[in-house]
């Protein structure tokens, strides 16, 4: 505290002419996302606003799509933010559930010990990622392209030849008795939203239970990995070499930032958001398919732009993509209560994509030139 | 005589069956700016380079106050003291002009997974060292983006400069700037010395090299035409060793003969 009085002190300068607050949020990446995700509330709330879309069960729908996209915009804003894409994180989901699935619904192998095999074998995948990127100097989008592919079809080929089948079931009751799904699975928070309900400040089910049982354990792994994400982002020694790598990553190289060990852990980060995603997916599920996640790499792109991350890296932020999830999912589960055709959600993504590039190609050149 | 910060006896660089450069005789005190001038192709960037531990001298050796070294990377160089300021400043324009100050060697405060960046005291001391020579950084949270040549040149010197370099390598830092920023950079310069830096200043412009130095070495053609304290020599003299005074000398003569022909 007194750091920020002798600071604000020695700022004290005549030749500084005082910023405006509107002028200091216009040179926040994330600006972009919460003025977009305040227009989609504005715009749902007229259009649909008695549809039961804001009902307490409609809102923990459209944050829990958010929430399970969000948490792979983070990850995936990071990566960007240090200059590199992953498409293969949609691959990943589909991956990773299935690692999970297999060993525990055909072996009968305890889910406590699937899920951290998932994770190790994402921590394998991102570090391969990395590895071919750093060392062949090629642009991540191609190596992860491929990684796309091939992670998909070892998917799909495996699960094949273990189970003859591409969807694997039966999970539902294992992952009640597991200590370790309970952290991926289920609502928390029970016992306050039984207790709203008593008190009449929640609709209650004919059998006197809340209509919401509590929120989506996603949406707490969301805000939760949101934060951390923001505080190693913008408040820790990694942060600062995650912005110099994706910035200028000869010059961060020659200051002594090891670039390639950033960027090996970022994909490796990505990587384990996917494993994270799938699973809350299976386990929710009880299932896992070997198409899950189909996509997903580049809604989780798309977030991230939205969010204010530059496709040429150095610049972004976690929250703005935590936003630019939340955009997503509002928009994807609101079309249904607006009664329009659910076909031109996509209409909608890519003009989106479309302004959110333009604006942020603006917001670069803001901050970029002389003020 | 104090023994110099940094010296080179009888160096020699070469590539293969190219010669870059042989027999560089120079040394450098503390408190000293030496101003290492030659035209292009001189060898000046091979020279600076195997200064900054890029690469490794094939011959002769190289003493940093007195001791023989060999550096296998520029952060060996950096570590003994001998700081390069490259002509591409290895700055991040999107960055704020605190987060480049500080990049690659963040202050932290608490410990383990918990250390995180002290933005506070990194602001701070930003902001003092920039204000230590003369640069008013409006706020140090700007992108380095925004601002000028000069001044991005002097925060690239004085991060080397707070970060205990010992020895300041300058590569060309005046050659892309108008004449106002040139002498910010070249006033900085002379601030370096006076707080007992040695500087090696490279240029090809003998009006920003001669009111700061206080020797003046020579390169040509991957030679040294040898060094000059500033009392032996003249502005105009450096200016025309350097430009090739031999050159034009010969060329003086050869026009002589041509108008001696005529007459005959």
């Amino acid at each position: 505290m007194t750091d920020r009085t002798a600071n604000a002190a020695a700022q004290a300068d005549e030749r500084l002419r005082e910023t405006s607050l509107a002028k200091k949020l216009l040179a926040r990446p994330e600006l972009g996302a919460v003025a977009g995700a305040v227009l989609v509330y504005l715009f749902f709330g007229i259009v649909a606003g008695d549809s039961g879309m804001f009902s307490a069960r409609g809102i923990m729908n459209f944050l829990e799509v958010s929430a399970l996209l969000g948490i792979l915009a983070v990850a995936v804003a990071l990566l960007m933010i240090g200059g590199e894409f992953d498409l293969s994180v949609g691959s990943m989901i589909g991956a990773a559930g299935v690692v999970i699935a297999i060993p525990a619904a055909t072996w009968g192998w305890p889910l406590w010990l699937c899920i951290p095999m998932a994770f190790g074998v994402a921590v394998f995948v991102g570090y391969f990622n990395g590895l071919i990127t750093v060392r062949t100097g090629l642009p991540s989008f191609i190596v992860t392209l491929a990684g796309l592919f091939i992670l998909r079809g070892l998917t799909i080929g495996f699960t094949r030849l273990i189970t003859g089948r591409t969807q694997v079931s039966g999970l539902k009751q294992i992952a009640e008795d597991d200590w370790l799904a309970g952290l991926f699975s289920g609502d928390v928070g029970h016992g306050l939203f039984v207790w709203l309900a008593e008190a009449g400040l929640l609709a209650q089910r004919a059998d006197g239970a809340p209509v919401v049982p509590g929120i989506p354990v996603s949406v707490i792994w969301w805000l939760g990995f949101g934060a951390v994400a923001t505080w190693v982002l913008l408040r820790t020694r990694f942060g600062n070499w995650i912005f110099a790598c994706g910035g200028d990553k000869t010059a961060a190289r020659n200051v002594g930032v090891p670039v390639d060990r950033v960027k090996i852990i970022l994909f490796m980060t990505t990587a384990c958001a996917a494993t994270l995603v799938a699973t809350i997916q299976v386990l929710d599920a009880g299932s896992a398919d070997t198409n899950r996640g189909l996509l997903k790499e580049f809604e989780a792109i798309i977030a991230a732009v939205i969010g204010g991350c530059l496709l040429t890296g150095g610049y972004g932020s976690a929250i703005g993509a935590m936003f630019g999830a939340l955009i997503f999912g509002t928009v994807q589960v609101g079309i249904f209560f607006t009664g329009v055709n659910t076909d031109w959600f996509k209409v909608f993504l890519g003009v989106m994509l479309l302004i959110a590039v333009i604006f942020n190609n603006f917001i670069r050149r803001r901050v970029t030139e002389a003020r | 005589m104090t023994t110099p910060l940094i010296e080179t006896r009888e160096m020699g660089k070469t590539f293969g069956s190219v010669i870059a450069l042989s027999g560089i005789n120079m040394s450098v005190a503390a408190g000293q700016v030496l101003c290492l001038l030659g035209d292009n192709g001189a060898g000046k960037s091979t020279l600076i380079k195997t200064l900054a531990g890029v690469h490794r001298p094939s011959e002769g050796e190289m003493l940093v106050e007195g001791r023989p070294v060999a550096f296998d990377s520029p952060r060996d160089a950096l570590d003994a003291g001998i700081a390069t300021v490259f002509q591409d400043l290895a700055m991040v324009s999107l960055m704020s002009v605190t987060r480049n100050f500080f990049m690659g060697r963040e202050p932290t405060r608490g410990k383990g997974v918990l250390a995180r960046f002290d933005a506070g005291f990194a602001d701070r001391v930003a902001r003092e060292e920039m204000a230590k020579i003369g640069i008013d950084v409006r706020d140090p949270s700007q992108a380095v983006g925004t601002l000028s040549g000069g001044e991005r040149q002097c925060v690239a010197i004085a991060r080397a400069v707070y970060f205990g370099a010992k020895v300041l390598i300058l590569d060309e830092p005046t050659s892309a700037l108008g004449v106002s920023q040139a002498s910010m950079v070249l006033r900085y310069i002379a601030q370096a010395r006076s707080r007992g830096l040695g500087v090696i200043f490279i240029t090809h412009n003998v009006h920003h090299a001669y009111p700061v130095g206080d020797t003046f070495t020579l390169l040509n053609r991957g030679r040294s035409l040898g060094n000059f304290m500033k009392a032996e020599v003249s502005r105009e003299e450096v200016l025309e060793m350097m430009a090739g005074g031999k050159e034009l000398e010969d060329l003086d003569a050869e026009l002589a003969e041509f108008d001696r022909a005529d007459a005959g």
